[in-house]
C-alpha cells in the first residue's frame, strides 16, 4: 500500500456521474465559466438514463391547453401523497417546459403534432398528455442532446472512473477520490463544489429494471460524508417489468403500452384495475372499458382507463391478482396492446410505429410478438423517490459544497413519483445544481483535504486484493438482493424487516471479508466487492426508513399498516450517520406551504 | 473453420487474406455475386460484339434487342432492320475496330450500371474483396484509397448516367411497342402479341423499377432537402422513389437478368433456333 | 424453467501485451443471451473476466463483442439462435485497441465526434424560444437519432478494421451522426467540406456491412451515407450544379 500513487485534477465543480442530471449540470456549470470535470462509471451517454422510454412532463400545453404549471404542480403533489418537498415541486412544474424547449435547441427531435409543435402523450398520474416524447425511447434522445451539445462546452469527461469518497475539509466537501476502471489506478479531484448525479439504488433488489450502475453511490458518498439523506422508504415498483425468460425479468415494460392503449388482465381475461380504484382518483378515472379507451385516443372528455393509475398502485393490484392465484404462467399478469385491432384498421403498424423499443424487445428477448399477443409483466424494482436531502432551491446537501440532483436527491416525488417526471427532474435540477455549484464555488475559496483521507480511501479500495480466502463478493451481492426483493420489497412487514436488519448486520461482516482474486484492469470481481459498502448503506437506509413508517404510503406499503395514517402525513424520515457511526432515522416536519400553491392543490382537486 | 483465425493485440486483426472468426457460409452470397455478374458480363460483351442477330423479323414480328437500342446504324451486311436512327453503317468505320451497333451505346446502360450505387458495394466484394465479406479479411492492405481518388472517384458521374438510363427507358418502352405490330402479308402492320413481345414488355418495366429507384435520382427528387413536407407533389415522388429504392438490389438484379434473357430470345427467334410464337 | 444443458464458451483472454482463447463451460437456460453466460462465468470460474456491459436490454450500446465472428451485442444474441454444438467464441472488437479480455478502447470515437461541426438551428419561430417541424420532416433523422453508439457498424467496416484509416476516416457512426444534424431541418451549418476533406466519406465503398451489424436496424448507408455522398456529389463534383450556383447567389 505504502507508495501507492495518484494523479490530481483541479475543477471548480466536479460533476459524479454523466446521465440526464450530471450532463445538464455539467453544462451549466461551464456555461457560467466554471471548470468542470465530469466523472462517470462507464462510457459517455451509457448511462441509465438511456433506458427512461415514456417521455419527459412538461406542461407545455401542446395537445390540451388546459395544462399548466399549476396543474402539473398539483398532480406531482398528488402522486407523492403530499410528503414532496413542494418548493421543488413547484419549481419543477414551472421550469420543465423551458427546459425542453432548450433540448430542441440543442438538437433534440421529439415526435410532433400535425400543427408541427412537440407532441405530449398521456401518461400514468398525468391530467392531461404532458409527456413530451420520441417512441419509447425519449431517455436515449435526452441524453444524446446532452452529450452532443456538452462535448463541445469544454468540459473534461473521465469515462469509466468510479469514485470511493468524498473528501472534506472541515465541514465541508473540497473534492473526491476515485480510480479509473480500465486501468485501477486512482485519481483525486480537487474541487470547489461537488455535484452528485449518480442515480438510483435499485441494484439492491434482485429484480430490477435498473443496470449495474445503479449501486446507490451517491447516497452512500454522501452519507458518509456527512449529509441527511430523506424518503429512503420509498421505493417504487414499477408494476410492468418483463417476467419471462428468466434472464430478462426485471426489464422495463414501458407505461407507454398502457397510455397506448394496452390493458391488464390476469388469467381469466379480466381487467381487473377496474375493481380497485382509490378514492383519491376516483372522480378521474373512468368506470368502464369504452371510456378508457376514448381517453387514450384523445377524447378530452374522457376520463382516464384505471390502467394510468399511479405505479405504486397498479403495481399492489398486480401482486394482489399473482397472489390470488390468478396470475400468468410465469408469475406475471398479462398486458395486452395487441386488443386494439379490435378498434383500430392498421394496429400492428400504428403499435410498431408508437412502440418500436417495445415491439423489438419483446420479439428479440421473449420471442413474443406483441402486436399479435399479450405480454407477460410483473412488478420490478425501478426507482427511489428518496435521497439526498436538499435545499429546494439550490439543491445544496445538508453539507457545504456538496449538491445532488436526479434519482440521488430526494424531495420532489414525495411517497411516489408520476412517470415521466424523473426525466423533468433532471433537466430542471441538474441544471439549478450546476448553476449553484458553479456559484458556490466561485464565492469560496479553495479548501484543503488532508493526506489521511486520501491514505484512507486508497486503503480501503485495495483491501479486496489482500484477502485471499475471502469471501466471492457475488455471492454477498446475490444474498443481498435475495433478501431486500424478500423482506423490503413491494409489501412489508416489521417482522420481514426486523429479520432484514439482523440480516444486513451479517451481510455487512461478510463485505468486510469480500475478496478481488487478479489485476486491477477492468476487474468486475474488484468492482463488486467496492459497490458492496454503498448497496448495504442504501438498503439499511431503505430497510430502517421503512420500519419507522408503520402506515402505508404511495410506493411503501405495509400489509401490517395498510391504511393511510394521517399522523404520518406530515413528516420525512431524515437518515444520517450518528455520531456513534450507526445509522439513524428520525422524523423531520415538512415545513409549511405557502398559501397560494395550498391553493392550487385545493382548487385542482 | 473450426478453430477461429485470431490476431490479437487489436487492430492487426482482419489483416490477411480471407481470415475470419465467422463460421457460417459468410461465402455463399458474394460467390453467387461473382458468378451472376460473372457470366452477364461475359454473355453481354460476347452479344455485343457478335454484331448479327439483334433484331427478329421473323413471320413479321418487330422484335429489337435491347444491347442494339436505341439502334444508330444498322450492322453491315445484316438486313435493314427498320430500327437504325441514321441508316447504313458508316463507311468510315476503322476496320479495326469491330462494327458492331452495340458497342456505340451498351456503354451508357453499362455505365449506369458500374457506376451504381448497389453494384458497386457487390463488386468491391465479390471481384476485388475489399472486403471480401463482412468481418472477413482482404487481399489489399496498404494502398486502399476508396472512392477518394483517381479512378474510382469517377463513381461519382453516377447522376449523368441515369439520366441517359432514363433516356433509354424510354426508347425500350417505344421498342416494346414496336414488337405489338407486326408486319403482315403486304406489308400491312397489324397488332398482335408474341411470346417476344411479352418479354419485351417486361424489360422496361423491370428496368424501370430498377433505374426509378436509383439513389441519385431519391437525391434529385427530394433527398437534397431537408424538408419537403410542405410540397405534396414532391414529398409523393421522394416517397414512391424511396419505396422502390428499398428494393434497389432485387430490382437491379431482376433487370439485368431480364435484359440479357431479352437479347437471348431475340437472338434465338432471328437465328431460328426457336420459333416465336404468337398468342394474340 | 426448462433444463441446463452445458455449453462451452471460448472467450479471448488477455491484454495488449497478449493472451489466448480460453475456454469454459457454463450451464444455458431457456431464454438466455450470451452476455448472461458471460456473466454466469465471471459470478462461477472467472471473477476477473474484463466485460463492458450497462443495461442489458440493446439500448445502450456498451457489450459490443464478436461472436463467432460476427459483430453484435451480447445482450441481444440469443443463445438458442448460436450452434451451440461446437464451442461459442467470443472475441473483442477487431477494430480497436484492447484494454483487456472483452473490452476495447473506444475513446478515438469521442474523438471524431467532437471535430463535427456542432448543431446550429435557425432563429427560433414562436416567441418561446420553440420551432416548428412536420413529423414527416423530423423522420428521417429520427432514424439515424435511434443510434446508440455501440460502434458495432466501426467495428466491421473494413476501412476502419483492414485498412486502420482511422485519423483520416471518421466511420459509418459519424456519418450517421452527420446526416443527422445535415438533414435535420433547423439546422443551418454546412459540413461538406469536412464531409469531403476530414472526414473523407470517399473512403467508404458502401459494402453495406454496416448497416447489416446495426443491431438498432438503421440503414446506414442507404439512407445517410448515400444522400450525404450525393450531397458531397452537389457540392464538389458535378458540374453542373456548380454552374446553377454561380448564377443563383446567396444559396449558402
Amino acid at each position: 500500500m505504502a507508495g501507492e500513487s495518484y494523479k490530481t485534477h483541479e475543477h471548480d465543480v466536479l460533476v459524479i456521474g454523466a446521465g440526464g442530471a450530471g450532463l445538464r449540470a455539467a453544462i451549466e456549470a461551464s456555461a457560467s465559466g466554471a471548470r468542470v470535470g465530469l466523472v462517470c462509471k462507464s462510457l459517455l451517454g451509457k448511462a441509465h438514463t438511456v433506458m427512461a422510454e415514456g417521455g419527459v412532463a412538461a406542461a407545455l400545453g401542446n395537445v390540451d391547453d388546459r395544462d399548466n404549471w399549476r396543474v402539473h404542480f398539483s398532480d406531482t403533489m398528488r402522486g407523492g401523497q403530499y410528503l414532496n418537498n413542494w418548493r421543488m415541486a413547484e419549481l419543477h412544474a414551472q421550469q420543465a417546459p423551458d427546459r425542453v424547449r432548450e433540448l430542441e435547441a440543442w438538437g433534440a427531435v421529439m415526435d410532433r403534432t400535425p400543427k408541427g409543435k412537440i407532441l405530449q402523450r398521456n401518461f400514468g398520474g398525468h391530467k392531461y398528455p404532458r409527456l413530451a416524447h420520441v417512441g419509447d425511447r425519449t431517455g436515449l434522445e435526452m441524453i444524446r442532446t446532452l452529450q452532443d451539445h456538452g462535448i463541445h462546452q469544454g468540459i473534461e469527461v473521465f469515462m469509466e472512473f468510479t469514485i470511493t469518497a468524498l473528501l472534506k475539509d472541515g465541514g465541508r466537501v473540497v473534492g473526491a477520490i476515485g480510480y479509473d476502471r480500465e486501468r485501477g489506478r486512482f485519481h483525486v479531484w480537487k474541487a470547489g463544489a461537488v455535484v452528485l448525479a449518480t442515480g438510483g439504488i435499485g441494484r439492491a433488489f434482485k429484480i430490477t429494471s435498473n443496470s449495474w450502475e445503479y449501486t446507490g453511490d451517491g447516497h452512500a458518498l454522501a452519507y458518509h460524508a456527512g449529509a441527511e439523506l430523506v424518503d429512503m422508504e420509498f421505493v417504487q415498483f414499477h408494476p410492468t417489468g418483463m417476467v419471462w425468460p428468466p434472464s430478462v425479468r426485471g426489464i422495463l415494460v414501458t407505461e407507454g403500452v398502457r397510455g397506448e392503449g394496452g390493458v391488464l388482465r390476469n388469467k381469466d381475461g379480466k381487467r381487473f384495475m377496474f375493481d380497485d380504484i382509490p378514492d383519491l382518483y376516483k372522480q378521474q378515472t373512468a368506470d368502464n372499458e369504452e371510456e378508457g379507451w376514448r381517453y387514450v385516443t384523445g377524447d378530452k372528455n374522457a376520463l382516464r382507463p384505471p390502467e394510468l393509475l399511479t405505479r405504486d398502485h397498479v403495481a399492489r393490484c398486480i401482486v394482489r391478482e399473482i397472489k390470488a392465484g390468478r396470475g400468468s404462467p410465469h408469475g406475471g399478469v398479462f398486458l395486452d396492446i395487441a386488443w386494439i385491432k379490435e378498434k383500430l384498421p392498421n394496429a400492428g403498424e400504428h403499435i410498431k410505429k408508437k412502440l418500436p423499443s417495445m415491439y423489438h424487445q419483446f420479439k428479440e428477448l421473449a420471442g413474443v410478438d406483441i402486436t399479435q399477443e399479450p405480454m407477460e409483466v410483473g412488478p420490478t424494482t425501478h426507482y427511489v423517490m428518496g435521497g439526498v436531502k436538499v435545499d429546494g432551491d439550490s439543491q445544496m446537501s445538508s453539507v457545504p459544497g456538496l449538491f445532488a440532483a436526479g434519482e440521488v436527491a430526494g424531495g420532489l416525488h414525495g411517497a411516489n413519483r408520476l412517470g415521466g417526471n424523473s426525466l423533468s427532474d433532471l433537466l430542471v435540477f441538474g441544471k439549478l445544481a450546476g448553476e449553484h455549484a458553479a456559484k458556490y464555488a466561485k464565492d469560496n475559496s479553495p479548501g484543503h483535504a488532508d493526506a489521511g483521507q486520501i491514505e484512507d480511501a486508497m486503503h480501503e479500495a485495495l483491501a479486496p486484493f489482500e484477502r485471499a480466502d475471502g469471501e466471492n463478493p457475488y455471492d454477498i451481492q446475490h444474498d443481498l438482493q435475495d433478501m431486500m426483493q424478500d423482506q423490503s420489497g413491494i409489501v412489508r412487514n416489521e417482522n420481514d424487516m426486523a429479520k432484514a436488519v439482523d440480516g444486513l448486520a451479517g451481510l455487512r461482516e461478510r463485505a468486510s471479508r469480500a475478496r478481488a482474486d487478479g489485476h486491477r484492469e477492468y476487474n468486475p470481481g474488484w468492482h463488486t466487492a467496492l459497490d458492496l459498502k454503498n448497496l448495504l448503506t442504501c438498503a439499511e437506509a431503505v430497510v430502517r426508513s421503512a420500519l419507522d413508517r408503520r402506515e402505508s404510503r404511495g410506493a411503501h406499503f405495509r400489509e401490517d399498516y395498510p391504511g393511510k395514517d394521517e399522523a404520518h402525513g406530515y413528516h420525512n424520515s431524515v437518515t444520517s450517520r450518528g455520531p456513534d457511526g450507526h445509522m439513524s432515522v428520525v422524523r423531520r416536519d415538512i415545513p409549511q406551504i405557502r398559501d397560494e400553491l395550498k391553493q392550487i392543490i385545493e382548487e385542482m382537486g | 473453420m473450426a478453430q477461429p483465425d485470431v490476431h490479437l493485440p487489436q487492430r492487426r486483426a482482419g489483416v490477411g487474406f480471407l481470415k475470419t472468426a465467422r463460421g457460417d457460409t459468410w461465402y455463399i452470397q458474394p460467390l453467387l455475386v461473382l458468378l451472376g455478374l460473372g457470366a452477364f458480363i461475359v454473355y453481354s460483351t460476347w452479344a455485343a460484339f457478335v454484331g448479327v442477330d439483334y433484331h427478329c423479323g421473323v413471320n413479321g414480328a418487330n422484335y429489337l434487342s435491347p444491347f442494339y437500342s436505341p439502334l444508330l446504324f444498322d450492322a453491315p451486311g445484316v438486313e435493314p432492320s427498320g430500327h437504325a436512327w441514321f441508316g447504313a453503317w458508316p463507311s468510315w468505320w476503322p476496320a479495326f475496330i469491330p462494327a458492331s451497333p452495340a458497342l456505340l451505346i451498351l456503354w451508357a446502360p453499362g455505365g449506369f450500371r458500374f457506376t451504381c450505387y448497389y453494384y458497386r458495394g457487390a463488386y468491391y466484394k465479390s471481384f476485388w474483396g475489399a472486403p471480401p465479406g463482412c468481418a472477413v479479411g482482404g487481399p489489399h492492405t496498404k494502398r486502399y484509397r476508396g472512392e477518394r481518388r483517381l479512378p474510382l472517384i469517377l463513381q461519382n458521374a453516377h447522376r449523368y448516367f441515369l439520366y441517359l438510363a432514363i433516356g433509354f427507358l424510354f426508347i425500350l418502352a417505344y421498342d416494346a411497342f414496336s414488337a405489338m405490330w407486326f408486319v403482315g402479308e403486304g406489308g400491312a402492320k397489324s397488332f398482335g402479341i408474341g411470346i417476344g413481345t411479352l418479354v419485351l414488355v417486361v424489360n422496361p418495366i423491370l428496368l424501370g423499377g430498377y433505374t426509378l429507384g436509383c439513389h441519385s435520382l431519391r437525391h434529385l427528387v427530394g433527398g437534397k432537402k431537408d424538408c419537403i413536407s410542405d410540397n405534396g407533389a414532391q414529398k409523393k415522388a421522394y416517397d414512391c422513389v424511396s419505396c422502390l429504392n428499398r428494393g434497389h438490389m432485387r430490382w437491379a438484379w431482376a433487370s439485368l437478368f431480364w435484359v440479357g434473357f431479352t437479347d437471348l430470345y431475340v437472338r434465338l427467334c432471328a437465328s431460328g433456333v426457336i420459333n416465336d410464337v404468337r398468342i394474340f | 424453467m426448462g433444463e441446463s444443458r452445458d455449453v462451452t464458451f471460448r472467450v479471448w483472454r488477455g491484454d495488449a501485451s497478449g493472451g489466448a482463447l480460453k475456454d469454459y463451460t457454463t450451464g444455458i437456460t431457456t431464454g438466455m443471451v450470451v452476455l448472461d453466460a458471460v456473466h454466469q462465468i465471471q459470478a462461477e470460474s472467472a471473477p476477473d473476466l474484463a466485460c463492458r456491459w450497462n443495461c442489458k436490454a440493446g439500448k445502450c450500446g456498451s457489450c459490443s463483442a464478436e461472436i463467432n465472428g460476427k459483430p453484435r451485442l451480447m445482450c441481444m444474441t440469443r443463445m438458442d439462435e448460436i450452434d451451440t454444438s461446437v464451442p461459442v467464441t467470443i472475441l473483442p472488437m477487431q477494430t480497436f485497441p484492447l484494454i483487456r479480455d472483452l473490452v476495447t478502447d473506444v475513446s478515438w470515437n469521442y474523438e471524431v465526434k467532437k471535430r463535427i461541426k456542432k448543431f446550429r438551428p435557425r432563429k427560433p419561430d414562436n416567441a418561446d424560444g420553440s420551432w416548428n417541424m412536420a413529423q414527416a420532416d423530423v423522420e428521417r433523422v429520427q432514424e439515424f437519432r435511434k443510434c446508440i453508439e455501440c460502434f458495432l457498424c466501426q467495428d466491421v467496416c473494413h476501412v476502419l478494421r483492414e485498412h486502420e484509416r482511422h485519423p483520416e476516416f471518421s466511420g459509418p457512426r459519424h456519418f450517421i451522426y452527420t446526416a443527422q444534424l445535415e438533414m435535420h431541418p433547423l439546422d443551418t451549418e454546412d459540413r461538406l467540406g469536412q464531409l469531403k476533406d476530414e472526414q473523407n466519406i470517399g473512403y467508404c465503398n458502401i459494402t453495406k456491412c454496416c448497416t447489416k451489424v446495426c443491431p438498432e436496424h438503421i440503414t446506414i448507408t442507404d439512407n445517410a451515407i448515400i444522400p450525404l455522398k450525393e450531397r458531397v456529389v452537389d457540392e464538389f463534383y458535378d458540374p453542373m450544379t456548380r454552374l446553377f450556383r454561380i448564377f443563383k447567389p446567396g444559396k449558402k
